[in-house]
């Protein structure tokens, strides 16, 4: 009974979705207040039938009800209660259903946070939401049900793969998910603003903190994903520049670029045009990704169960909104006049730099990934663009940035002095050849670590050039008020200048990894193994048992000079029911560097094929993603940014005693 | 317990997949087995999505790190015995795809976006810089009629309203 409800459930949001597509959008057309005013509560019911039917497919994975076709197929009953609850998500229907959760959440949210916007476009925006939702739920109704029942249930499921029965299912989706759908709500405004012809600086003010929000959700997201490759691999690579996570990345991306451009609309009126191709692009790349992953096109591990008539469906999902949303924007575009005029040499000159290399490193990985599918389609031979190929084109465009970041940031609005403001970096330039030394001097090897570790310790400390300029305008010595001014300063000035550093961080994180060190051996127990400045040691061999699967752990300490500074145990599961083993890695921090083991086949001597790796400063590469989305937070937690709080905020500034 | 690890390592030898680069395929010359790495980064596993035969874990991504090493052996470059590879294989075993006709506009694009799109931007920039500039002095034409319009009457023209 659970189950159909949850059936009727997603049947019944997807009439309330159609009647949102129709109801705002004429209302908007009558001008009828009470027709558009329906939006809100379609939006927010919908989105509580849709969490009714997730709930449903989540109460059958939890009590294990092998009555269902996905919980046979992905489930078993002695699988962990984390697993049975994330792995609702692990398959395709899951994923789609989480997909169209998060979708009507957006819409809720939208309906619900957007008093400020003017009911009209609002009213088209929650038109062309509840249109994507229709689009969705359609999608999974009639090609990815996952209610679907079987006559005669079998007494035990499946299992999940084992690949995914780790504590990154519960996280790494989610977060991707709310970064790539949440895009879809400054694609519905921009549509929405398109419709109804209101494109002025508000507009900007309208996506900024959605496309913050989304920007920051999908950071941490490849962030995730990628460490859950590093650690599961066993090899410890963590960015493959494969077809899936290319996806990932095209979004950020272009979402990037969005958020720079968007300031500039925000601001000065300019970039109309550009701003408003961003928001659609950005969320178009994230429709281009779920169909990449979820039609078959491609086979990865995320891309599950596929059949042909999920891809031209999703296809088609693809052609009906990027088509659309270009359509809209060819007609509108030549009405759209521009606004503030600026210097090339100027904070917009810069953040124009900014989109034009964000936009062509962006086009660099969308042509990698997509260029082998059309070659073979076109002529037949087939080709593959790899890490070789990325790290060519894809590389050149970004590093670029790097350098700019910091410098665009002390430039001011229309007309700046480049001079001056490279006068206020050489401190931190100086500072960043001096690291390049240091880190010579230290580490020697490859010359492309020592550049690229120079160049992130300037951008971690030139990222917060602007904000020292602020604090003491008139330099150090004259520091009266310095406090004050200190604690005056923005909370977005932190952001952005936290981003930007966490963009060296993640650099510095990448750089090091031409210093790592590799080691590929046999493991005795007992014998120790020298691994960079480490001594491994193998004390024990154990045989354990888990809940669902058999394990082999090799008990390791490591010490540096004669002292033990680290106990783990890399092993190696094998999952019964699907027959399959995977390798838990035993990793351990040590001044931000990882060691970290992974043990493969054992032999009739009883030692492990093992590789060990000493990988120095690499867990800057996540800590560094992490800056850049605390960043974003404090951004977004910026009160005179958020939309509709300038009222409150003035009545607030009047009501503070003046200095 | 010992029993335990001896039939879960039985049971893992059968269903297990073969690991990325093992020690026992190591080569004992560390020149070779330097150049037989840096091969291998280039070459893909065919069967696995974009990952290098150096880091798969798929049973064909073993057999051709031990060709390369085979190979190494005897003797050939690192030249011959991509081309060996690519004779069987195609291109497609190449991480780096090769610039030929048919792969120059995956190669070129993203920079001639780049320069088409700069190359916008400046010509648009020179047109802003134009545009704030003092307007054009009037032509003798004009100060004519301007005198005319000025002096003869003193109501102004009705366009210049409009403007």
């Amino acid at each position: 009974m659970i189950i159909e409800t949850g059936h009727f459930a997603l049947a019944l949001a997807l009439a309330l979705a159609l009647m949102q597509v129709v109801l705002p959008f004429w209302g908007a057309r009558t001008r009828d207040a009470n027709l558009m005013a329906t939006a809100r509560p379609l939006a927010l019911t919908q989105f509580a039938l849709v969490a009714l039917a997730y709930a449903a497919l989540t109460w059958a994975h939890v009590v294990s009800d092998f009555s269902l076709v996905n919980v046979i197929e992905n489930s078993h009953s002695t699988k962990p209660m984390i697993y049975k609850i994330s792995g609702v998500w692990g398959n395709h229907e899951g994923s789609m259903m989480l997909w169209a959760l998060i979708l009507t959440l957006s819409g809720a949210a939208m309906a619900l946070f957007s008093r400020a916007i003017p009911p009209r476009l609002l009213a088209d925006a929650t038109s062309v939401q509840g249109l994507l939702s229709v689009a969705f739920l359609l999608f999974i109704l009639l090609t990815s049900n996952p209610f679907a029942r079987i006559e005669t249930p079998p007494m035990e499921g499946n299992d999940l793969n084992p690949i995914l029965q780790d504590p990154g299912l519960a996280i790494h989706p989610p977060l991707l998910y709310l970064g790539y759908v949440g895009f879809s709500i400054v694609f519905s405004l921009a549509a929405g603003a398109l419709i109804s012809g209101r494109t002025d600086a508000a507009f900007a003010r309208f996506i900024r903190p959605w496309t913050l929000a989304a920007w920051i959700f999908l950071t941490l997201g490849i962030a995730m994903g990628s460490y859950w490759a590093y650690y599961t691999l066993g090899w410890g690579g963590f960015w493959f520049w494969d077809p899936v996570e290319n996806a990932s990345l095209l979004p950020w991306l272009s979402g990037t670029a969005l958020l720079h451009s968007a300031s500039v609309m925000e601001k000065r009126e300019s970039l109309k045009v550009w701003t408003i191709f961003l928001a659609i692009l950005t969320f178009s790349l994230s429709l281009l990704g779920t169909f990449l992953v979820r039609s078959g096109v491609l086979t990865s591990v995320h891309s599950f169960a596929s059949d042909p008539t999920r891809g031209l469906f999703i296809l088609g999902i693809l052609v009906l909104f990027i088509g659309g949303a270009l359509f809209l924007f060819m007609l509108r575009a030549p009405t759209l006049t521009g606004g503030g005029l600026f210097a090339p040499i100027s904070r917009e000159g810069f953040l124009v730099v900014n989109n034009l290399l964000l936009t062509a490193a962006c086009a660099a990985v969308f042509i990698g990934t997509l260029y082998p599918l059309a070659l073979e389609a076109w002529n037949g031979s087939k080709i593959t663009v790899g890490a070789p190929f990325f790290n060519l084109t894809f590389g050149p465009l970004f590093a670029p940035i790097l350098l700019l970041a910091p410098l665009g940031q002390l430039l001011a609005w229309k007309r700046a002095d480049l001079l001056g403001a490279a006068q206020r970096l050489w401190f931190v330039a100086a500072l960043g050849l001096v690291a390049m030394l240091g880190f010579y001097a230290a580490q020697g090897g490859p010359v492309i670590a020592v550049i690229g570790a120079g160049v992130a310790i300037y951008l971690m400390t030139a990222s917060f050039v602007e904000i020292w300029g602020r604090v003491f305008p008139q330099g150090f010595r004259k520091r009266a008020n310095a406090f004050g001014r200190l604690a005056g300063l923005p909370l977005s000035a932190w952001g952005a200048a936290l981003a930007h550093a966490g963009l060296g961080v993640t650099l510095l994180g990448l750089a090091a990894t031409g210093w790592g060190v590799e080691k590929i051996t046999k493991v005795q127990k007992g014998e120790t193994y020298q691994v960079g400045p480490y001594a491994l040691q193998a004390t024990s061999i154990e045989a354990a048992e888990g809940p669902n699967y058999r394990e082999a752990i090799v008990h390791m300490t490591i010490s540096r000079d004669g002292k033990e500074v680290a106990k783990f145990d890399p092993s190696k599961r094998f999952f019964k029911t699907r027959q399959m083993a995977t390798s838990q890695a035993g990793i351990v921090t040590l001044n931000l560097g990882q060691v970290y083991v992974a043990v493969a086949e054992q032999s009739a001597d009883g030692a492990f094929d093992a590789r060990m790796y000493w990988k120095p400063f690499v867990s800057l590469i996540w800590l560094g993603a992490l800056v850049m989305s605390f960043g974003g937070a404090l951004s977004l937690a910026d009160r005179r940014l958020r939309v509709g709080v300038a009222r409150r905020a003035k009545i607030l500034a009047s009501a503070q005693p003046a200095e | 317990m010992r029993k335990t690890l001896i039939a879960f390592l039985a049971l893992s030898a059968l269903a297990s997949p073969v690991h990325a680069l093992q020690p026992d395929e190591i080569l004992a010359d560390p020149k070779l087995e330097t150049r037989a790495r840096e091969i291998s980064a280039g070459l893909r596993c065919l069967v696995c999505q974009n990952q290098s035969i150096d880091d798969s874990d798929a049973s064909l991504a073993r057999d051709l790190r031990t060709l390369v090493r085979e190979q190494l052996k005897a003797g050939k470059s690192d030249q011959e015995i991509k081309t060996f590879l690519v004779d069987r294989y195609g291109n497609f075993v190449l991480l780096k795809p090769p610039f030929e006709w048919d792969t120059a506009a995956l190669w070129l694009s993203p920079f001639a976006l780049f320069a088409v799109g700069g190359f916008f931007l400046w010509r648009k920039s020179r047109n802003r810089k134009a545009e704030p500039a003092a307007p054009a002095p009037l032509s003798a034409e004009e100060s004519e009629k301007l005198k005319a319009l000025l002096g003869g009457d003193a109501n102004p023209a009705p366009q210049a309203d409009k403007s």
